[in-house]
Formats: C-alpha cells, sequence, structure tokens
C-alpha cells in the first residue's frame, strides 16, 4: 500500500531558549515553580506595561543561525499574533511573521541506513511562550499558571523535505542534539523544552503538486512523533483509497490510544490579524554582534564526527555515535587523550557500549558518571597490557560501577589478574587433558568442535583468568600432541 | 491667589519659607471642591495622599532640598497608572482597578516633588475628542458650561483652565492634549514621540501616544517637560538621548527664525479664526521670525490614515481587558466565551467598540493590504512631506482646530464629524513631530489655539517660540468668569 503513495512532512520545531529570564520581562524562566510565582506585570499583561526584548535570545536564536549557515537577518520584526485564550494574558502572542531572525539554511542528517538527508530550514523565529490552562483539582474551574508565559522559543520551520516518519524523526534529533550543542536549550522534553508540531501529507508516487496536509500539534517525544506521523499517513492513505479527501485541519495526537483527532479546521481557524508590534523597534544586527556570535560556537556534531573519524579511525557510524552529545564525545576524547589515539576503537567500544548501557540502566547523566574517564582509562589499560581479558573486564566494570572503586583495586581484590604464566596455563591443560581422555579422542579423529570444549574446562578451572591467547595456542600444541 | 501663580513665582513662595506645599495643597483642594461638581474634570479625588506628600515635600524643603516641582501639585490624566490609586482610563472596565504600580512619568515626578492632588476625566480609553465618551460623564468647558473641553484630555485641560492644579498631565494620540488645550485657552505642549517614557500609560494606539503636559504657560510646561522627559529602560520606543535644559532657551531671540504657515491648514478655515493666525504671524514677524507659506500635500489624508492606524493598534491593545485577571467581569459567566463576549461587551463603551472593531477590520485576511498596509504608506508620505517641510524651515505654524469649542451632544452620534475635528492634529502624531497649542484669542467668547509643530527633538525651540509669543499676549493669562 505505502509504495504507490509518497509521504511528505514538515516539521515546526518549538525549542524553549535557555535564557534565564523571559523574552520580553524579567520573570525567571526555570521549571517548575509554584504557579504563577514567575509572573510579573508584563507577564500579567497589566494595562500600561511594556515588552523588552531580551538580548540573550537573540544573541541565542544567531548562534543557530550560524550553525546551519543561514543568513542572520540585519533586521528583524516582531508581530503580534492576535486571538483569545485564558492563558494568553495580552490577547496576543508576541512572534516574527514576515521577517524572521533567521533565514533560510540546511542540515545534513543521517538515517538509519547510512545515508545522508539534507533537509532544508525554511526560518527560524523568535516567539513567547503561552502560559498553561490547569483542568486538575480544581471543581468546575480552570486555573491558569503564566509561569511559562513569555519564556523565549525559537521555532524552527523545516521545508517539506522528510519522506517518512523515521526521517523526521532523525532530523528532529539532528535538531536536539545542536540545540544541546549550542546551549541555547536544555533539550528537556519532558518538561516541554523542546517539542514540535508536525505538517503531514501524502501524494500518488511521482506527481509533483502536495496532497492537502493536517497537522499535528505539540508532539513531545521522539517516539510521539514516529507514531503520529505513520498513523497519520495510513489515515490520509485509507481515506483518499476510500473515496474520501485529506481536509486541511490541525489534529491532536493521542498517546494512549495512538490516534490523531481533529481540534479545528481551516475554516474555524483563527484570523490572527499580524501587525508590526509597535511596541518594540526593528532587531537591527550588525557584522560585529555575529562574529561575536560567531566566536562562540562550540565544535558543531558533523565536524566533531569528521575529526572523530579521521584522528581515530573510526567508523562512520561510531564517529556519529559518539558525537551525538556534547558531554559524550568529551568523555570519549579524555579517554583516548589519556590512553593514545591507537586504542582509540577500545575505547570507542567501551563508551558506547559497557558505559553508555550503565548510564541508561541507571538512568545517571555522563557529566556525573559513576566510572570516570581517567576510571575507564585505567580499565582499559589492564586490558591492552593483558593484566586482565575483555571478558573480565566486563565484570570488573560492574564492580567499578557500583562500588566506585578503581579498576586495579578491583583486580587486586577480587584476584582476577591474568594467568600468563606459561607453565601454570600448561599445567591446567595437562590436567584437563588427563581428565577427558574420550574427547581427546575425539578431537584428535577430527571433531575440530571440541577446542572451545577444552578452552572452556581450562577456563573453568582457571576461573576465566587464563590469558586467552596464549591458551589458544598452547592448548592447539598439547592437543595436537605436538608438546 | 495661589491658582494664578506662575510655577516660578510658587516655588520662590516655598523655597523662601512664605508658603508651605500643605497651604497650597489645601487651596487647590479647596478649589476642587468648589468647583469640580459643576466640571466634572476630576473623577478621583486624592486629598489625604496630597496632604502627606505635601507634608512630605515641605520636609524635603527643610533639609534644604531644592528643584522646581518640589511640594506642586498637579493632577494626573486618569491614563496614567497610580500606584494604590483606582486608574480607570474612562471606562466602566477599569472602575474597579486599583493599580499596583506607578507610570514612569508618574514615578519620576513624584521624583520631584510633585503632589497628585486627583486623576482627571478622559474620553474612555482616550478615544474621543469631546470628553463626552467617558463612563464617569462628559467634562464641561469652564468658558461656557454646555460646551465641551474637547478631548480626550478634556479633564486635565479644564482643570488646567479652572485652575485647579498648577498643571496637569495629558496623553496625545491624535491630537489630545493639543485640540483640548485650545479649546478650554490653556498651553499644551505634546512632545516627539519617545521623548518621553509610555510604560504605564494605559496604552491607546502605540505608534502614536506620547504623555505631555498642560500648564499656564509655555514656561510652566517647560519646567513639567524638563522632570517627565528622558530616555526610560522599560520602554523600548523611548528615545536615549540628552534632555536640553528647556529653561535655560526660553528666552532665545526669534530673529532669523524661520516659520512655515501650512496652507492645508488654511483652506477652508473660518475668516475669524484665520484672522486670530494671521496677528499671531504678525507678532512673530515684529519678533523678528520670517513667515513662508509651505505646502505638505498629503496632509490633507492624515484623518483617514489616522483612522486605520489606530484603532488597528487599538484593536490589539484593548485585547488584555478579558475579565479574567483584573478589571469588569460579568456576573455568573456560562462559559469561556460569555465571559469575554459579555465582560467585553458590557465594559466598553460604544466608541471604544466602534474602534475596536474599524481595527479588527483592517487587520483582517483580505483587506490588511488595502487597508493597513495603504494608511502606513500614506503615514511614510505624511512624515517625508513635513521633513521637506523643516529643510525649508524652523516650525510650522497653524490652527489648532477648525472651531471653537462646540456644544456638549452636537456630534457625538455623528463619529466622523467628531473625528474631523482632529484634523489639524493628527498630522503631528502620524510623523512622530512634537507640537504645541496655545492661547491665541477669542471667537464667540471661546479660547481658539495657536498650533506650533517642530521637528523631531525641537522641543527647546517650541517652548521658546510659544514663550516668546505669550511674553508679548496675554491670551495665556484669560481666565474664564467665576475661576479667576
Amino acid at each position: 500500500m505505502m509504495s504507490n503513495w509518497e509521504v511528505v512532512i514538515g516539521l515546526e520545531i518549538h525549542a524553549q531558549l535557555a535564557t534565564k529570564s523571559k523574552i520580553f520581562s524579567g520573570s525567571a524562566t526555570a521549571y517548575g515553580a509554584p504557579p504563577n510565582s514567575q509572573a510579573n506585570l508584563v507577564d500579567l499583561a497589566y494595562p500600561g506595561v511594556l515588552p523588552v526584548l531580551n538580548a540573550e535570545a537573540v544573541r541565542m536564536a544567531v548562534k543557530f543561525g550560524l550553525s546551519i549557515g543561514a543568513e542572520v537577518a540585519r533586521r528583524s520584526v516582531f508581530a503580534r499574533k492576535n486571538y483569545f485564550y485564558p492563558d494568553l494574558p495580552k490577547g496576543y502572542q508576541i512572534s516574527q511573521y514576515e521577517l524572521p531572525v533567521v533565514k533560510q539554511g540546511k542540515l545534513a542528517v543521517m538515517l538509519e541506513d547510512g545515508t545522508v538527508k539534507v533537509v532544508g530550514v525554511t526560518r527560524a523565529h523568535l516567539e513567547e511562550d503561552a502560559g498553561k490552562s490547569l483542568h486538575e483539582g480544581l471543581a468546575h474551574a480552570s486555573g491558569i499558571d503564566l509561569n511559562r508565559a513569555g519564556t523565549p522559543l525559537l521555532e524552527i520551520v523545516s521545508e517539506p523535505d522528510m519522506r517518512s516518519a523515521k526521517e523526521a524523526v532523525a532530523y528532529m534529533k539532528k535538531i536536539h542534539t545542536l540545540v544541546r550543542y549550542l546551549e541555547i536549550c536544555d533539550g528537556n522534553m519532558q518538561e516541554g523544552s523542546f517539542r514540535c508540531d508536525a505538517n503531514v501529507s501524502v501524494r500518488p508516487r511521482g506527481r509533483e503538486k502536495f496532497g492537502t496536509r493536517a497537522e499535528i500539534k505539540n508532539l513531545n517525544s521522539f517516539r510521539f512523533v514516529e507514531k503520529a506521523i505513520n498513523y497519520e499517513v495510513a489515515r490520509q492513505i485509507e481515506l483518499i483509497e476510500c473515496g474520501g479527501s485529506v481536509v486541511q485541519e490541525t489534529r491532536l495526537y493521542d498517546s494512549d490510544k495512538d490516534e490523531t483527532r481533529s481540534m479545528r479546521s481551516k475554516e474555524e481557524a483563527n484570523d490572527y490579524r499580524y501587525f508590526p508590534d509597535p511596541d518594540l523597534l526593528p532587531v537591527h544586527i550588525d557584522e560585529s554582534f555575529i562574529d561575536a556570535v560567531r566566536a562562540t560556537l562550540p565544535e558543531l556534531p558533523d565536524d566533531k564526527a569528521a575529526r572523530f573519524s579521521q584522528e581515530f579511525s573510526l567508523s562512520a557510524y561510531d564517529a556519529g555515535v559518539l558525537s551525538a552529545s556534547r558531554e559524550l564525545g568529551a568523555y570519549f576524547e579524555a579517554v583516548v587523550v589519556q590512553m593514545g589515539p591507537a586504542h582509540a576503537k577500545l575505547a570507542a567500544n567501551w563508551v558506547m557500549g559497557e558505559l553508555s548501557s550503565a548510564l541508561n540502566r541507571d538512568n545517571v547523566d555522563i557529566a556525573v558518571s559513576r566510572v570516570s574517564p581517567a576510571q575507564l582509562k585505567g580499565l582499559l589499560t589492564r586490558i591492552v597490557d593483558q593484566t586482565i581479558s575483555g571478558k573480565i573486564a566486563k565484570e570488573v566494570f560492574d564492580a567499578m560501577w557500583s562500588e566506585g572503586k578503581a579498576a586495579d583495586a578491583i583486580i587486586e581484590a577480587k584476584g582476577l589478574k591474568q594467568i600468563t604464566d606459561t607453565g601454570a596455563i600448561e599445567g591446567v591443560i595437562d590436567a584437563v587433558i588427563a581428565a577427558n581422555p574420550k574427547q581427546l579422542a575425539d578431537y584428535r579423529s577430527g571433531k575440530d568442535k571440541l577446542f572451545g570444549f577444552f578452552v572452556g574446562q581450562v577456563m573453568k578451572a582457571t576461573e576465566g583468568k587464563a590469558n586467552p591467547a596464549q591458551l589458544n595456542e598452547l592448548l592447539k600444541a598439547k592437543l595436537g600432541g605436538s608438546a | 491667589m495661589l491658582h494664578t501663580l506662575s510655577i516660578g513665582e510658587l516655588g520662590e513662595s516655598l523655597s523662601s519659607r512664605r508658603l508651605s506645599s500643605v497651604e497650597l495643597t489645601r487651596h487647590f483642594l479647596a478649589r476642587i471642591e468648589r468647583l469640580n461638581p459643576a466640571l466634572n474634570a476630576l473623577i478621583t479625588l486624592t486629598g489625604d495622599r496630597a496632604l502627606a506628600a505635601a507634608a512630605a515635600a515641605d520636609a524635603r524643603r527643610a533639609s534644604g532640598e531644592k528643584g522646581p516641582l518640589l511640594g506642586i501639585p498637579l493632577i494626573h490624566k486618569d491614563i496614567f497608572c497610580t500606584d494604590g490609586v483606582r486608574t480607570s482610563c474612562g471606562s466602566r472596565m477599569l472602575d474597579n482597578f486599583v493599580s499596583p504600580y506607578d507610570a514612569t512619568v508618574v514615578t519620576r515626578l513624584k521624583a520631584a516633588g510633585a503632589v497628585m492632588l486627583g486623576k482627571a476625566n478622559m474620553d474612555e480609553f482616550a478615544m474621543g475628542s469631546s470628553n463626552e465618551t467617558s463612563y464617569y460623564g462628559p467634562v464641561k468647558n469652564p468658558w461656557d458650561l454646555t460646551k465641551v473641553p474637547g478631548g480626550s484630555s478634556g479633564g486635565s485641560a479644564a482643570a488646567m483652565a479652572a485652575r485647579l492644579a498648577a498643571y496637569t498631565t495629558g496623553t496625545d494620540t491624535g491630537g489630545s492634549i493639543r485640540q483640548p488645550a485650545a479649546l478650554t485657552g490653556v498651553t499644551g505642549i505634546k512632545p516627539t514621540y519617545g521623548r518621553v517614557s509610555r510604560y504605564g500609560m494605559i496604552a491607546f494606539a502605540s505608534s502614536l501616544d506620547q504623555a505631555g503636559v498642560f500648564a499656564r504657560s509655555a514656561a510652566d510646561a517647560a519646567v513639567v517637560l524638563q522632570a517627565m522627559a528622558g530616555f526610560d529602560p522599560k520602554d523600548s520606543t523611548s528615545i536615549d538621548a540628552p534632555v536640553p535644559d528647556y529653561h535655560a532657551s526660553l528666552n532665545a531671540p526669534l530673529a532669523g527664525l524661520k516659520i512655515g504657515l501650512l496652507r492645508e491648514f488654511f483652506e477652508g478655515l473660518e475668516a475669524r479664526n484665520a484672522a486670530l493666525i494671521h496677528d499671531a504671524l504678525k507678532i512673530y514677524r515684529s519678533l523678528g521670525a520670517e513667515t513662508v507659506e509651505v505646502s505638505l500635500p498629503h496632509l490633507p489624508m492624515s484623518v483617514p490614515t489616522y483612522y486605520v492606524v489606530a484603532p488597528a493598534e487599538c484593536s490589539s491593545n484593548l485585547s488584555r481587558f478579558d475579565g479574567v485577571r483584573f478589571g469588569y467581569r460579568c456576573s455568573e459567566p456560562k462559559d469561556l466565551l460569555d465571559l469575554y463576549t459579555r465582560s467585553r461587551g458590557e465594559g466598553f463603551g460604544a466608541e471604544v467598540k466602534r474602534r475596536i472593531m474599524t481595527g479588527t477590520y483592517v487587520l483582517s485576511a483580505g483587506y490588511f493590504d488595502a487597508y493597513y498596509l495603504k494608511a502606513q504608506k500614506v503615514r511614510r508620505l505624511i512624515t517625508d512631506d513635513f521633513r521637506a517641510a523643516f529643510a525649508q524651515v524652523d516650525l510650522l505654524i497653524g490652527p489648532t482646530t477648525p472651531t471653537p469649542a462646540f456644544a456638549i451632544g452636537a456630534k457625538i452620534d455623528d463619529p466622523v464629524t467628531m473625528y474631523l475635528n482632529d484634523i489639524y492634529t493628527i498630522g503631528a502624531n502620524l510623523a512622530g513631530l512634537p507640537a504645541m497649542s496655545l492661547p491665541c484669542g477669542f471667537v464667540d467668547e471661546l479660547p481658539m489655539g495657536l498650533q506650533l509643530i517642530g521637528p523631531h527633538f525641537s522641543e527647546a525651540k517650541l517652548l521658546n517660540a510659544a514663550h516668546r509669543f505669550q511674553e508679548s499676549t496675554d491670551w495665556h493669562r484669560r481666565s474664564p468668569r467665576g475661576y479667576e
């Protein structure tokens, strides 16, 4: 069914900017404060109050623009978007309409199959968030919490370039990575700091004209984005194939039922009556401001991945994973710097493997990891110098994670040091061979697979501490009867 | 009599201790008590606060502090938010609104030691030219109680004409200081857009609103404006430029001053009115000024332009009055829509609703380009006309209004005729220019105003030209009978 239809998706991502105060008032933006404790007279839209633009929000928007190679508008204008709603105290939202601060840019996104897709960013503009209506715990009434009202948002609008839910998620994840790299958004999706609206349509494969789109509002997890788009695509295709047609409308995704529902149609849509906000002057940005912001740009994810791959001979996949967050990349580099680039692959495997799964399992932030880069280096060094095997190392890592001790202390305390004394290993091999004459005979008559049996027996007898390479070599010789 | 003294004279009496601020305040409060009931110029009296502020000012003087406004009583237009005092904006919508903060203008004047006697009546949300749209009823013109005082700052103008305070504040969006100043025979100044902070001044049309002063004379206005003007970080449209010493340049000679007569202002102007303006020109020429005729070809489009731009902005500015957080709320709303529609329907008066609807219409999809955008283009042309004129002349001169004060009730049912009252004043607002109105004579025993318009930030020059005129005339010293 899917093959006859092409899916067209564009995303509007709302990234809450990590400023200390609101975009047009001095109120704090911290999450989770008691209702309305972070709403001053400006946020409450008292008669006579006026907005004053927070320059930090502009700086962050410019930072984003530069990171996607977009043109930063030398002059941008705040406009009023007029509509009535209880969580919108002024009766209008201050946003940017015709002249946004960030103009066209683009972003390379790596898809699951390793191919790279370039997604166009139409624009990014600054606006203020609305408050929240509270319906719980109040009988026959709704409460309004205006703490969030006036929180700065950067709305990042993509071109309709995505062709599947997976592509949309990959693009959204890339933006998520980017805004955290730039330290302009904390990326916390549960708290609503990073969310998106998805514009979804379908068209017969090969046709140029877009189908009628539906806009799915307020998706706040990558999983919901994927599921909501997939549901919506299936709905639209089924609708058209049954002789119906898609109507332009706004829909809501219900994650409990995994479906989208109509919120309002185009006919019911507000006429927002946008016009330039006369309380705010146009924002003029000059070259020196842009240069100053450019100087604060960190190494961007794509650049970091390219460098990892080149300097450390990592695969594109590994380099991509390790540069997905600034913190992960920094951790990895700290280990590699201490061990030398020759051991980068080993470090990469451990950071992406044991470390990442332990962090995920216990929901620990890498910045406060229980095993520090120096400690991990201590462990990996013992693998490299053959003090322990890779398998034993995992046991040591688990102990380091739970006990917080250095690798050497654990190896010592648990007696996990690898046996590398040839004589000692030979002694164990001889004992194992002597105890298993039938298996020896079978092996010598051609059952090569029994080699593994002998390895296992020796490891069992040494509690896994025999040096695997030495064991292999000695065992092969003994079983072959040459020693 | 104390109420006939200038701010300078009052300041001397206070600093020489012949007079205390408490005595002065009691004098004005007594006048208000006696004269205001017939005028309805004040809608909130703050006598106790005033006496406390006066006592505090006297203490400041006693401790050696000086200051031209220290201990001098004033009345604020009820559009300025005043901490702890009802700020109604002339509307039922805010009849119950006690502001939790002071407007910047109020803060500045408080810091200068001003003593607020009360709050002045005004057209609802400053929308009107006759002060008849106030929820608190019309203000009467002290020169003739059957006549309007003009609007929207009608209460401030009438209070000044009746000498109920040493000065009063007002706001001017399309002529709301100059037109009532002309109709009540007082001096009024609307500064350059951005010269005085709009913070805490309840917005009508944000790109046009500007606070100013009503005073007995240009010299008094200069003192008050000095204290009000200046950059305010709370208002992004206020301008960060130094404020010149307005008082210092009041007496500068006018020799060589080039004054432009606005041809468009004289077309169709009644002969008696035009004669007063020509009399004023003679005085200016005698002071050494040169007069030339200039034309602003797009100026006749200012009224229709204004009545697109101002309603558009007001329709959005007044959205915050929704019955949710402050102000009027209808009784027992059924649901959210009912709360909005009845609170706004019952809280706003007819003229405010007319402008909200007009503004909503001109911003609507499909009409935006034809109205709002077109009006912005014409606004630009008018601004360019003024700029071209000021390349030739230093100041522009003309009448403030086409006619003297009209009868209460005469135009209230005919909005278009009412709107044409602002025909001479709107241009300065559209271009953001400073402008003044000065008493220049009488027609039918009612005062008429002479209007001066200057380039951006030329307040010092305007006040200078106005002061020199007032040194040669006594129109500004005339008081209505019963208010001397």
